[in-house]
C-alpha cells in the first residue's frame, strides 16, 4: 500500500491531512478522535523530524532535508497547479542527487515551510523554480560528497554515488549512506550559487517521461484538492456576492431566512455578506433565499461598443520598439494595409469553482488555499484581518486548474474573514455563478496594425498599437486587492498600479523594416470588468494580431505564409521549429486565401521574444451559413530548450491547444449595464469533446539550452 | 428525514432534508472525494456517480429519489491496490492535467463501457459530451477509455 514515503506524501497532497490516509479505519479513527490537535501536532512533529525550521531562501535547509532513511524532501515555493511540475521538480532533484525518483518527495507552497518563490505563474516554474531546486540538490550533493570523503578517507573525485550510497570507486565496500551522513539533521549551510550541476548528457531521470505522482490519488478519490479538506468543527459558508459589478449593499432582511435549519450566523461587514451554516446544503439554501437590497452603482458601458469605449480612454502610452520612420515609409507606400483586432473579456473557467478553508486557533490563522502565491496572499489576508503576518499561515492545496488569477485568492480571503468572525474553521465554496461572475477576467484588448511590403515582398513598414489594461490585479500583499477588501466598512484601498503583461509579444521576432510598437495602457477604471492574469497574458491577443497581419501582408506580397515568415525570421531555432511543423503537417504552399470554406493556417511565436519557440499549423473548415469553425488537425512544433519530462510537456501542449482554440473560436464574457450575464456553462460555452481536433506534437529537444 | 443508502457496498443511514443533493451527502457525510462539485447544474459532469448501472449527476439528484439502488463512486470502482481497468488506463495514458474532471470522465466512461464494451472514438466522444474539461485532456481521455476497453476485451 503506502510502502514508499513518496507514495504516502503524494497520496496525501499535503502533510497536514496526510494522517487521514493511514488506511481506512485507522485513519478515520485517528481523525475522529484526535481532530485538530492531531493535525497540528502532526505538523509540528513533521517539522521537527524533518529538521526544517527556516524558510530563508539562502539556506540549504530551506530547500531540502534528508531523513533517517536517506529519503529526500524538497521544499518548493512553486506549486503543482495540475501542470505536472511536482513530478518534474522531483526529477530535477533526484537527478542531481543520483537518487531514484521514488526517494524524493516534495512539500510545496507553505509559508511555514517553503521559501518564497513568488507566484507559480508565467511559465516560470521549471525555468526559475527548477534552477533553485537544481542548485539546492547539487549543493547538498557536494556537501554529502565532502562529508563522505572525510568519513571514508577517500578523495572526493574517487567516490561513486548511487541510490543514496556513496562508495569508494576503488573499494566499493567502503561506503556510507546519505542517512548515515546527515539523516534527520540540518545542514546549517548556505546554497552554493556557483555549484557545479550535472552535465545533461549524463541525465538518467531528467528527460524521461516519468509518470506523474499526483495522478494515482486523483483517479481513486484520494484526498487531493482543497475541496476535499474536512476539519473537525468546520462550518460551511456561502458568500452572497454583489448583485452587479459595481453594486453595494443597502439592506439585508435577515428575517427572510428565519427558520431555515442549520444557519449559524449571517455575517455582514459593509457590502461583504455571507451565511454560515452547519451543513453545506443548508448554507446554499440560506444564501439563495437571503434577501438583500443592492444599490447598482455606476452603469457598465455597453458590451456592443466596448472597443470604441476602450479606444476613447485616456491612456499611458509607451513605445516598446522604434526603428526607422514607419510613418514616412507607410505614407509613401501605395498599398498600406490596416487592420483592427479585438479580444473580448474571457474566463479562466476553472472546472472546480474556487474553494478555501480557514482555521483559527489562539489567534493563529491557517488558510488552506489553491493560491498561486502563498506569501503574497498571506500578507494581504493579514492586512484584511488586521493581524500581523506572523499570525497567518497559508498552506497550498490544489484546486482545479486555475490558468492564472482566478477566484482562489478571493475565496481564501472570504474564508479568513469568516473564520475570524466565527472563531471556528470555515469552508467557503463558490457556486458556479460566483466563479463566472467574480473571477478576475482575461482583459478585453484592442490591437491596430498598419503595414506595407516593398517591391521585393518584404515588410517595409509596420506600426502596431495595443490598447490594454494591466494584466495583473493580484493580491500582492494588499487587502484592498482582495475581493472583500473594498466591500468592507471602511473599505480597504485598492492598491493596483503597475502596468504589466498586456505588452507581451506585442513586439515580434521578425525583422520588419521601419517599425514601431506602442502600448496604450488603460487605467483600471477604464476596464469595466476586473482584469487579471489569464494564461499567457497579453501574448495571446498580440500574437493573434501580429500573425494575422503577417498573413495579410503575405497575401499582398503574393507569398506563401510559411515562406513569408521564414523570409523575415533571422533565427535558426525559430526557422527549425517552423520547418518541423511544416514537415509534420505537410504544409501546402499557397499564395492566396482559400475560397472553398476550408483551409490551413499557421502561427509562429517566441514566447516573450526570448523563451520557448512555437509553430502551430491547423486545418479547419468554416460553415458559411452559421459561421461555425471546426478544427480538423493541429500540429505544434515546440522548442523549450532542455525538456524535463517529455510526456508532461506534451500533456501541457495538448491542453494549451484545446484551451486556446476554445478561447479563439467560442469564448467571450457577456455583460449588461450592471452585471455579468455569462454565469454558467450554457451562457459561457467552452470546447466539449465534439470540438477537439487531432493533435500532433513535435518536440524539439535542446538539452544544451536553458529549460 | 432518515435515508438508508447503499454506497460502494456499504449501508449508511443519514438524517438530512429530503431535497439534499446526493453529492453533498457522499462528500460531507460519507467523506468521499470521488464525486466533485463543478457546477451544481448538471452541465459539467464532475459529480458523476453510478446509481445501479447508470451514470447520474449527483449534484442534481435529491437523496429522496435514490431509493435502495446501489450507489458506486470512484472509490468503489477501484482502489490503489486493485484498480479498475479505467483507473489503470488513465494512469497509463497520463490522461489528466489538474484532474478535477477525472472522476466524471472515469465514471461516465465506466457506464458507457458496460453498455458498449468496444466503443469507437466517436462513441466515446459522444458519451462524454456532457463532461467538461478545461485543461484540455480530451485526447488522452479518449485514448485511456480505448485502452481500458481493449484491456477488457
Amino acid at each position: 500500500m503506502m510502502a514508499t514515503r513518496r507514495a504516502f506524501l503524494a497520496h496525501s497532497g499535503a502533510i497536514v491531512i496526510g494522517f487521514t490516509l493511514l488506511g481506512g479505519k485507522a485513519g478515520r479513527a485517528l481523525a475522529e478522535t484526535s481532530g485538530r490537535v492531531a493535525s497540528h501536532a502532526y505538523e509540528a512533529d513533521q517539522a521537527i523530524r524533518l529538521g526544517q525550521t527556516t524558510t530563508d531562501a539562502t539556506q540549504l535547509d530551506s530547500w531540502l532535508s534528508i531523513d533517517r532513511n536517506g529519503d529526500v524532501t524538497i521544499f518548493s515555493g512553486k506549486v503543482e497547479l495540475g501542470t505536472g511540475v511536482r513530478t518534474a521538480l522531483g526529477q530535477i532533484a533526484a537527478e542531481e542527487l543520483d537518487l531514484p525518483f521514488e526517494r524524493v518527495a516534495l512539500i510545496q507552497g507553505d509559508t511555514a515551510r517553503t521559501p518564497d518563490e513568488g507566484y507559480t505563474a508565467g511559465s516560470q516554474t521549471i525555468q526559475a523554480g527548477g534552477v533553485n531546486v537544481r542548485k539546492a540538490a547539487a549543493t547538498a550533493r557536494q556537501v554529502l560528497i565532502n562529508l563522505a570523503a572525510a568519513r571514508l578517507n577517500v578523495p572526493s573525485d574517487q567516490l561513486n554515488l548511487a541510490d543514496g550510497v556513496i562508495s569508494s570507486i576503488a573499494e566499493p565496500r567502503r561506503r556510507v549512506s546519505y542517512a548515515d551522513l546527515v539523516g534527520d539533521q540540518r545542514f546549517a549551510l548556505p546554497i552554493d550559487d556557483n555549484v557545479v550541476t550535472k552535465d545533461p548528457s549524463l541525465y538518467t531521470v531528467v528527460g524521461q517521461p516519468v509518470q506523474r505522482v499526483d495522478l494515482p490519488p486523483k483517479v481513486t478519490g484520494g484526498v487531493t484538492y482543497v475541496q476535499d479538506l474536512r476539519l473537525p468543527g468546520m462550518l460551511h459558508a456561502r458568500v452572497i456576492h454583489p448583485s452587479g459589478v459595481n453594486a453595494r449593499l443597502a439592506q439585508v432582511d435577515e428575517s427572510s431566512i428565519t427558520g431555515l435549519p442549520g444557519v449559524v450566523k449571517i455575517v455582514r461587514n459593509g457590502s461583504f455578506l455571507a451565511v454560515v451554516a452547519e451543513r453545506e446544503e443548508q448554507a446554499i439554501k440560506a444564501a439563495s433565499q437571503l434577501q438583500g437590497t443592492w444599490d447598482p452603482g455606476p452603469a457598465l458601458p455597453s458590451q456592443d461598443t466596448l472597443s470604441a469605449h476602450l479606444l476613447a480612454q485616456q491612456t499611458q502610452d509607451k513605445v516598446l520598439a522604434d526603428t526607422g520612420d514607419p510613418d514616412e515609409v507607410l505614407q509613401s507606400n501605395a498599398t498600406v494595409l490596416q487592420a483592427t483586432y479585438t479580444q473580448p473579456y474571457q474566463l479562466h473557467a476553472s472546472i472546480g469553482p474556487s474553494c478555501a478553508v480557514a482555521d483559527v486557533a489562539d489567534g493563529q490563522y491557517t488558510i488552506y488555499s489553491s493560491t498561486q502565491g502563498v506569501y503574497q496572499l498571506r500578507g494581504a489576508i493579514a492586512q484584511l484581518l488586521n493581524v500581523g503576518p506572523d499570525h497567518v499561515r497559508v498552506v497550498y492545496m490544489e484546486g482545479a486548474g486555475c490558468y492564472g488569477d482566478n477566484g482562489s485568492d478571493h475565496a481564501s480571503a472570504e474564508a479568513a474573514l469568516l473564520a475570524q468572525a466565527m472563531g471556528r474553521p470555515v469552508r467557503v465554496q463558490w457556486m458556479r455563478h460566483d466563479e463566472h461572475a467574480w473571477e478576475p477576467k482575461g482583459p478585453a484588448m484592442v490591437m491596430q496594425v498598419r503595414g506595407a511590403v516593398n517591391g521585393t515582398g518584404t515588410v517595409a513598414g509596420w506600426d502596431y498599437q495595443v490598447w490594454t489594461p494591466t494584466h495583473t490585479t493580484r493580491a500582492s500583499g494588499q487587502a484592498g486587492n482582495l475581493l472583500p477588501g473594498p466591500l468592507m466598512d471602511p473599505p480597504a484601498p485598492v492598491a493596483i498600479s503597475a502596468n504589466f503583461g498586456g505588452d507581451l509579444n506585442a513586439i515580434t521576432n521578425y525583422g520588419l523594416g521601419a517599425n514601431r510598437v506602442t502600448a496604450h495602457w488603460l487605467p483600471l477604471s477604464a476596464s469595466p470588468l476586473r482584469p487579471s492574469a489569464l494564461r499567457s497574458l497579453g501574448a495571446m491577443a498580440n500574437t493573434f494580431a501580429n500573425e494575422s497581419f503577417m498573413d495579410e501582408l503575405a497575401a499582398s506580397a503574393g507569398a506563401d505564409p510559411l515562406e513569408f515568415r521564414l523570409r523575415h525570421l533571422n533565427d535558426p531555432r525559430g526557422a527549425a521549429v517552423l520547418q518541423a511543423a511544416a514537415d509534420q503537417f505537410s504544409w501546402q504552399p499557397r499564395t492566396a486565401p482559400s475560397q472553398s470554406g476550408s483551409g490551413q493556417g499557421l502561427a509562429f511565436v517566441r514566447y516573450v521574444n526570448a523563451l520557448t519557440y512555437v509553430a502551430t499549423m491547423v486545418d479547419l473548415s468554416v460553415d458559411p451559413q452559421s459561421g461555425q469553425v471546426t478544427l480538423g488537425r493541429v500540429v505544434v512544433a515546440h522548442d523549450c530548450g532542455l525538456i524535463i519530462n517529455p510526456d508532461g510537456l506534451k500533456n501541457q501542449i495538448e491542453g494549451n491547444v484545446i484551451q486556446s482554440a476554445s478561447r479563439a473560436i467560442l469564448e467571450q464574457v457577456t455583460f449588461d449595464t450592471s452585471k455579468i450575464t455569462s454565469v454558467d456553462w450554457s451562457t459561457y460555452p467552452i470546447f466539449r469533446f465534439d470540438a477537439v481536433p487531432k493533435i500532433d506534437i513535435v518536440l524539439v529537444n535542446h538539452p544544451d539550452q536553458p529549460a | 428525514m432518515t435515508f438508508t443508502l447503499t454506497v460502494n457496498g456499504q449501508q449508511h443511514v443519514v438524517d438530512v432534508a429530503a431535497d439534499t443533493p446526493l453529492l453533498y451527502i457522499l462528500r460531507n457525510d460519507l467523506q468521499l472525494n470521488g464525486p466533485k462539485f463543478g457546477c451544481g447544474l448538471s452541465q459539467c459532469g464532475a459529480c458523476t456517480v453510478h446509481l445501479g448501472d447508470r451514470a447520474i449527476r449527483s449534484c442534481v439528484t435529491p437523496v429522496s429519489t435514490v431509493g435502495d439502488e446501489p450507489i458506486t463512486t470512484l472509490e468503489g470502482l477501484g482502489q490503489p491496490d486493485a484498480l479498475h481497468p479505467l483507473q489503470q488506463a488513465f494512469i497509463d495514458e497520463q490522461a489528466a492535467q489538474c484532474g478535477y474532471c477525472t472522476n466524471g470522465m472515469i465514471m461516465s466512461a465506466a457506464a458507457v463501457l458496460k453498455q458498449n464494451p468496444q466503443p469507437s472514438d466517436a462513441d466515446i466522444k459522444q458519451a462524454l459530451q456532457g463532461n467538461l474539461c478545461r485543461c484540455g485532456s480530451h485526447v488522452r481521455v479518449v485514448r485511456a477509455v480505448q485502452r481500458a476497453a481493449e484491456s477488457q476485451a
